[in-house]
């Protein structure tokens, strides 16, 4: 029954896609109206082959774990493609002749940035956390995923979501509003693929067997239900025609702008922190084999972080239309959030306590170790960045960039890489990984290129705040703008290969984990542990 | 009143009060008496169920 109405519903969208691929206005929609068409339209066929099939009945004494290997080889594969982006672009900026005239118009710095980060952030971070969050919610409520099928179509929901952003941003349809350049119809795409992950996460908290809901889930949840409010509200916005991809924001001037960085700061705080804290405190304590150094701080590091992070925001918006209160709420929080996340750091940092010795021999603890400490490192200069005085110098500057990179090459990646080389093994039934030595490699690499990174960036940053602000005797400005980039062209290069160094080590990553698929001896009697016939 | 200052007047008194006292009141909760022993059990939730979710027999313990 349930199949007659999916055909009705891929067959209108079907149908749907063709008129709007017929009438587009612009090409962006137009590409997309035909991938909607190839893509329903195959679905349809599927569905329609298999309508009258007897199902198969769900194995409700396992894991659903199909849907997280996806998960991790997805995120090994959007993890290479961003990096790889992202390496590209530092050397456009620092030799701009790459900028090559065969591309312009799709391939040139302007259009690639925002595939890049979008890329790094939605497709890598956001792959790992939800292949990571229905590993750990199913294995701490010791029950199996709720919804059947839905967890798959919320993986290659958000799939699609990754491509058609990716290739809007490409073909210029974008809406300028950093971290949410998609365009209406993509972000309504994503609200029901995201109402449905909020939904297969609870159902399978609700039939949990365990009577208390572990630390991690509080964080995975509060990252899906803060991320599915800052991403409606964000992008509230009219279309100008439901056969194009233009769209009016309703908000305008300073709301814009503050409505815009409330929500791109709690996608650093909800996304990239509270959803990451969650894996934090499933994977340390797996890999290091004993549990959280506290879990009282463990609840008021989640209640602080999440009843602080909320109001940061403004500090984007220093020395702007914005109302000095407003800014100053936002510097004033932010700085009070260095509390609650170095409480988190500690708290997973001396996880280790009494096992300190792992760090020698394990060189994936050493990865999640190390992110930990990154994590740490970050939350201390973001605090620091947001007051005014400071952000006076490093606004617009390449130091923010040197931030961004350190929380997010130090933290979210080597956290994820730790996660994947836990994951893997576990998924694939493997009694180990491939090599230990590739991963000791990896995390050298990824290491010394991420200093390179925000190292320079520090530089040039400083640099370049100065150099703008210089004045002579008589009170004009000494340096004009181009004389900053010029000066900066050293840096951009040391920049540009700390990239070639981290993407080194994700592609050491990826042939580590397809050799532990194929080559690692198998988990002998794999499932030893005595299950009760039922 | 206009909506912005009511909502504002409201805003940074009483539902300022209401979440500084939630939070109080957590960190309080956190440390009660007995809270040690609830807590070291379900520090321990990850090391259990590794392969497999609880049969229904295994339930509500």
């Amino acid at each position: 029954m349930l199949n007659y109405f999916k055909l009705i519903v891929l067959g209108l969208i079907t149908l749907f896609a063709m008129i709007a691929a017929n009438y587009a206005r612009d090409l962006a929609y137009q590409m997309h109206a035909v991938l909607i068409v190839l893509i329903s339209g195959g679905l349809f066929l599927w569905v329609l082959r298999g309508t009258d099939e007897p199902a198969a009945p769900e194995p409700m004494n396992e894991y659903q774990d199909g849907v997280v290997r996806a998960g991790v080889i997805a995120t090994a594969f959007w993890g290479i493609a961003g990096f790889l982006v992202g390496v590209i672009i530092a050397f456009q900026l620092a030799f701009p002749a790459l900028n090559l005239d065969v591309l312009q118009g799709y391939g040139n710095f302007g259009r690639l940035r925002p595939l890049h980060t979008s890329a790094v952030i939605f497709a890598f971070g956001g792959n790992a956390l939800i292949a990571s969050s229905f590993f750990i919610v199913q294995r701490t409520s010791a029950a199996r995923l709720w919804g059947g099928n839905l967890g798959w179509f919320v993986f290659w929901g958000y799939q699609l979501f990754i491509v058609l952003a990716a290739t809007g941003y490409l073909l210029g349809g974008t809406q300028s509003k950093e971290y949410a350049e998609p365009e209406w119809y993509v972000d309504l795409w994503l609200t029901v693929v995201w109402l449905a992950f909020l939904a297969v996460f609870l159902g399978t908290l609700i039939k949990r067997k365990e009577p208390h809901i572990y630390v991690a889930n509080w964080f995975l949840l509060a990252f899906i239900v803060t991320v599915a409010m800052l991403h409606v509200v964000n992008n509230i916005s009219i279309p100008v025609s439901v056969f194009g991809s233009k769209s009016v924001q309703v908000f305008a001037g300073v709301q814009d702008a503050m409505v815009q960085w409330w929500y791109g700061h709690n996608a650093v705080g909800f996304f990239l922190t509270a959803g990451f804290l969650g894996m934090m405190y499933y994977f340390i304590p797996k890999q290091a084999e004993r549990p959280v150094f506290s879990y009282k701080l463990s609840i008021i590091h989640f209640w602080a972080l999440i009843f602080l992070y909320i109001w940061a925001g403004p500090h984007h918006l220093h020395y702007t239309a914005l109302p000095t209160w407003a800014s100053t709420l936002g510097m004033v929080f932010s700085i009070v959030l260095w509390m609650p996340s170095w409480g988190g750091m500690i708290n997973g940092l001396m996880t280790l306590s009494g096992a300190w010795d792992k760090l020698r021999t394990d060189p994936v603890i050493r990865m999640m170790v190390i992110s930990v400490g990154f994590y740490g490192m970050s939350t201390f200069e973001g605090p620091m960045m947001s007051i005014r005085a400071v952000n006076s110098l490093s606004h617009y500057t390449d130091w923010t960039i040197g931030h961004v990179h350190s929380g997010a090459l130090g933290w979210n990646g080597m956290i994820t890489f730790g996660a994947l080389y836990y994951l893997t093994p576990v998924l694939w039934k493997r009694e180990r990984l491939y090599s230990l030595t590739l991963v000791s490699w990896h995390f050298w690499l990824a290491t010394i290129g991420i200093v390179l990174y925000a190292a320079s960036m520090w530089v040039t940053g400083i640099m370049e705040g100065l150099m703008w602000r210089e004045v002579d005797a008589n009170g004009f400005l000494v340096n004009s703008f181009a004389d900053t980039v010029s000066a900066k062209f050293p840096m951009y290069v040391v920049r540009g290969l700390g990239g070639v160094l981290f993407l080194t080590g994700a592609l050491i990553m990826c042939y580590n984990l397809w050799m532990t698929v194929r080559r690692s001896p198998a988990k002998e009697a794999s499932l030893s542990t005595a299950v009760p016939a039922e | 009143m206009e909506t912005y200052s009511l909502l504002r007047e409201f805003a940074d008194s009483w539902m300022l009060l209401t979440l500084f006292l939630f939070f109080a009141g957590v960190v309080l909760w956190v440390f009660r008496p007995g809270s040690r022993e609830t807590y070291k059990d379900t520090a321990s939730i990850p090391f259990r169920h590794d392969d497999r979710p609880a049969s229904t027999k295994e339930a509500g313990q």
